[in-house]
């Protein structure tokens, strides 16, 4: 699989604090990552390093197959960082064009990206006329003009009222489903289960699980049980050999499994017994749950 | 380059404030035409300034961008936010974010400070050149054509001047503070000079150094041009005061001025590089 993005060692400091430890993970082609931390665990300065505006302290890094340098390589990455930052003077227009210009790309794009967003009616308004959620809609519009290799976006719903963000996960899902490589940091765990693959957790500056996000724990989902006698299936699923722990709560049994086993095979194998469900379901465990029961177990 | 300046063209021109202030310097820099219309015709004293002497070649030369240079502060309100206002709006990290190393900023900031003066002097031959051509009594081209390294003196000094400014934004990285940083070490620098005079060595000696400050070597390189005039001598004559001064432009003087350019333009790019963003 061809790489995106590889970060080696990478550790910043400002002053005493160490705000990146030691940090190292690969970003690959094609799927979407998001690096999970609450706040001040090093996602924007991670973020800020590998985008060329914050320096290192030591390790690195390199874009694509490391030959280009990190200016070049950025002109294939689209990036946006905490707020949108474009030029208050200038029109939504006058602003793509400039950073057309820096991309080296030409302004043929703009039309199109501008419609994506949904901004093409106000085209021509001043950047500082926009709301907060425009602002942030333009800035993925402006990250979008050369068809990026990898889009960056750091909390890209933050302040946003409810109809924002609804909007931006739209876009998200939009560009996701056209096959672009994303890296999304956030502390919005429901975001980032919602679109992403892959995940890397950060806590303090250090790096506390990489990889899939079904691999994050060792686990094989849970069932939720409801039949007329509780009592008997409850029996009969402890003698199981495949299920773990065993809860009852609010008349419904959640049971944890300890190998794979699908729910067709189960329910058959209780109509066997002689017991009839009513209920169920087969669930994994959601992000929150993981992320919050990785981050006690360190 | 090409491409770093139209970066720059496009944040400059659609800033209406700096669009204004770009204007009018160089409407400032024409007006100076204008002076030849300065007539006094009060009875029996008829006075007209461009009969005095003020626009013969190769005079004009200098008369012309000393009085000129003075026009560039509308030019330094203009760097000094173009560079403030890149941090202000924050907009320098979306630059280096979209894919602008921080040599190539800098370039766009420096090609575009290089512009400027190159556009201004440009625009001073001319009108001087024209103006000459209408009011001087000598129109012999070796006359014409003498005494031009005023005009290499006015463009080092815009260029040294605007490095300091550019220099200014990026450390104090707001413009206005940046401008009273300005105002402030014009008076630093007199400062410095009279306690050096006063309190350390001899008043030459201390004229001496203050030929090596930033903003005085830039000024030294177009000395004052009113006690050339020939009437001014004159007078001077008369009272008994020689004002015959030496009102050339030496190699050192120059290199002064581009040491300081110099150290100005890699100091910003060492604070650009060094900065967290």
């Amino acid at each position: 699989m061809e790489t995106i993005l590889t970060v080696n060692h990478l550790t910043k400091k400002f002053g005493l604090l160490t705000a990146v430890s030691d940090l190292s993970f690969t970003i690959e082609k094609g799927n979407v990552y998001g690096i999970l931390g609450p706040n001040g665990s090093g996602k924007s300065t991670t973020l800020g390093i590998i985008l060329n505006v914050v320096n290192r302290t030591s390790g690195d890094f390199s874009w694509f197959d490391g030959s280009t340098s990190t200016h070049e390589a950025l002109k294939k990455v689209g990036a946006i960082i905490e707020r949108p930052n474009f030029y208050p003077y200038m029109t939504a227009i006058q602003n793509l064009k400039l950073v057309c210009k820096i991309k080296e790309v030409p302004s043929a794009k703009i039309e199109e990206k501008l419609k994506l967003v949904g901004l093409w009616d106000r085209k021509d308004s001043k950047f500082k006329t926009y709301s907060l959620g425009m602002k942030q809609r333009l800035a993925i519009a402006s990250a979008l003009l050369n068809d990026p290799e990898i889009l960056i976006l750091d909390e890209p719903t933050n302040g946003l009222d409810p109809q924002g963000i609804h909007q931006i996960r739209e876009i998200i899902k939009t560009i996701a489903g056209q096959g672009t490589t994303i890296l999304l940091a956030s502390h919005l765990l429901d975001e980032v289960e919602k679109v992403c693959s892959h995940v890397v957790i950060l806590r303090k500056g250090e790096k506390l699980y990489s990889g899939p996000v079904d691999g994050m724990m060792a686990s094989h989902g849970f069932f939720e049980l409801r039949s007329a006698d509780m009592e008997k299936m409850k029996e009969l699923l402890e003698t199981h050999a495949s299920f773990g722990k065993i809860n009852s709560f609010n008349g419904t049994l959640t049971a944890y499994l300890k190998e794979e086993m699908d729910a067709e095979s189960l329910n058959k194998m209780l109509y066997d017994k002689g017991i009839i469900l009513s209920h169920l379901v087969k669930r994994k465990e959601s992000l929150e749950e993981q992320f919050l029961s990785l981050t006690k177990n360190n | 380059m090409v491409r770093l300046l139209q970066i720059e063209f496009i944040k400059l021109w659609n800033n209406r404030a700096s669009k204004v202030l770009i204007i009018s310097y160089f409407v400032l820099l024409t007006s100076i035409a204008l002076i030849a219309a300065i007539k006094f015709d009060i009875g029996p004293v008829q006075f007209h300034l461009a009969d005095q002497g003020i626009f013969n070649f190769p005079y004009i030369w200098h008369f012309n961008t000393f009085v000129t240079a003075i026009f560039k502060l509308f030019l330094a309100i203009v760097i000094v936010s173009m560079m403030a206002n890149e941090y202000s709006n924050k907009t320098i990290k979306q630059n280096l974010i979209d894919g602008l190393s921080k040599k190539e900023f800098l370039l766009s900031k420096v090609l575009t400070v290089v512009s400027f003066a190159l556009i201004s002097t440009v625009f001073v031959f001319a009108v001087s050149l024209i103006l000459g051509l209408i009011y001087s009594d000598y129109n012999e081209l070796s006359i014409i054509f003498s005494d031009l390294e005023f005009l290499l003196a006015f463009f080092v000094k815009l260029v040294g001047f605007f490095s300091f400014c550019l220099f200014l934004g990026i450390l104090v990285k707001r413009s206005a503070f940046a401008l009273g940083f300005l105002i402030l070490w014009t008076i630093l620098e007199q400062v410095i000079f009279g306690l050096l005079g006063w309190k350390v060595m001899s008043w030459p000696a201390a004229k001496k150094v203050k030929d090596f400050f930033p903003l005085e070597s830039m000024m030294n390189l177009i000395k004052e041009p009113g006690t050339r005039l020939s009437a001014v001598q004159n007078i001077g004559d008369q009272i008994g005061e020689n004002l015959r001064f030496d009102y050339h432009t030496y190699w050192y003087e120059f290199l002064i001025v581009l040491f300081w350019t110099a150290v100005f333009i890699y100091l910003s790019y060492l604070l650009l590089k060094k900065r967290d963003l």
